[in-house]
């Protein structure tokens, strides 16, 4: 197994395809959470694939002041087609030329097969990785492993100056 | 290894003693044919163990992918507050294959609870929050899919899924030095193939009369 990015470590820039005619940068998100969740492939043959669960998972993440960016070594166009039949509500990036770069940039590819590993990283507001887990190829991680990390970071300062915290919210 | 964090209590929906040696909690979906196919053998494991197995069942509507787990779910908590939770839940995943709003009314007419009240029910959404809630709860426990069980706190993770549940029930048991075979079942229906008497069946006459 790889060696992914550990926690305290500055989270790698990039940019990536997020639709055939767009890319999103890590920098766009300074200020805020990002979740990234590198994954194997769109598809699964299953109901509860990864991806399908973090759809439904969303606004916890969100209530957390977190946002999830999916990256697979698929192209924008087979992102695109997974995302509209599971009806993902979260961007799914394209790691597809050169091809694994960005996972590679955080240890999460395997180079045996050809596609990224199933890893997991928490980036706080600073654009420091806080929380990272590599999980075995065949195991959906879930969601608890993100929740617990994002529930050990301070209450998030809101653009008005106000804090809000999260564990007290809903 | 991920282990339940939202202890049984006296809100869920519990088949069997608080003081069984083994606790057997599913977090289902009633749309997901992996529960739907889970359902019997989880019905055998009860018939098998009888008192020393105590099962729960809580609700994990993957609603973006099957948009009537949600009513469906809704509908069990309906039954549920006319006491008729188990009923509803064996009625749902007998006739999982033809699941709609339709026959989720006739499943709630043929157990004689008044179908008004259920419309009215689904559309304020009344019993959401608690479908809501075990779905949350679910997630903490690193439920990551549908069905996904726990024996006794612990995450069952295996490949066969719900087929190899009732070696690992057994293997539970003896562990805690209960003798399997030596406990009489419960009396509870093996291979629930329909829910619902012939004449009860969507299509078959009392369907009929109740739907005019």
């Amino acid at each position: 197994m790889a060696v992914i990015l550990p926690k305290g470590t500055k989270a790698p820039d990039f940019t990536l395809p997020v639709t055939p005619d767009q890319s999103l940068s890590l920098h766009e998100f300074a200020g805020r959470r990002v979740i990234l969740a590198f994954y194997p492939a769109d598809w699964s043959p299953v109901c509860s694939d990864q991806m399908s669960l973090y759809n439904h998972v969303l606004p916890e993440f969100r209530r957390h002041g977190a946002e999830l960016l999916g990256i697979s070594v698929d192209g924008a166009w087979c992102h695109q087609a997974f995302a509209r039949d599971r009806n993902l509500h979260f961007a799914l990036l394209s790691d597809f030329e050169p091809k694994g770069a960005v996972s590679r940039s955080y240890g999460a590819y395997r180079n045996q097969d050809g596609f990224s590993e199933r890893a997991l990283f928490v980036i706080d507001e600073h654009g420091t990785i806080v929380w990272s887990y590599l999980s075995p190829i065949a195991v959906n991680p879930g969601a608890d492993g993100i929740l617990d990390a994002l529930e050990t970071l301070p209450p998030l300062e809101k653009n008005d100056g106000t804090a809000k915290n999260p564990s007290h919210v809903g | 290894m991920a282990r339940l964090r939202i202890p049984v209590t006296s809100a869920d929906h519990v088949i069997g003693n608080d003081d069984a040696p083994v606790t057997l909690v599913e977090y289902g979906d009633y749309q997901c044919p992996y529960c739907g196919a889970a359902h019997p053998i989880v019905k055998q494991i009860l018939a098998r163990h009888g008192n020393n197995l105590r099962f729960v069942f809580r609700h994990f509507p993957l609603v973006e992918m099957h948009p009537l787990a949600e009513p469906a779910a809704e509908t069990a908590e309906f039954a549920d507050s006319h006491e008729q939770f188990w009923q509803m839940h064996d009625a749902i995943y007998t006739n999982q294959r033809s699941l709609s709003i339709a026959l989720l009314i006739a499943l709630a007419a043929n157990l004689d609870l008044s179908t008004i009240e259920l419309r009215d029910a689904l559309a304020s959404h009344r019993f959401l929050p608690k479908i809501q809630a075990d779905f949350a709860g679910g997630v903490r426990s690193g439920v990551n899919g549908t069905p996904t069980f726990f024996i006794n706190g612990v995450r069952f993770d295996r490949p066969l899924g719900a087929a190899g549940l009732p070696a690992a029930i057994d293997a539970t048991l003896q562990d805690r030095g209960v003798a399997t075979e030596a406990n009489p079942p419960r009396n509870v229906t093996v291979l629930v193939q329909d829910g619902l008497p012939p004449d009860r069946r969507p299509g078959g006459q009392m369907f009929q009369q109740r739907r005019g």
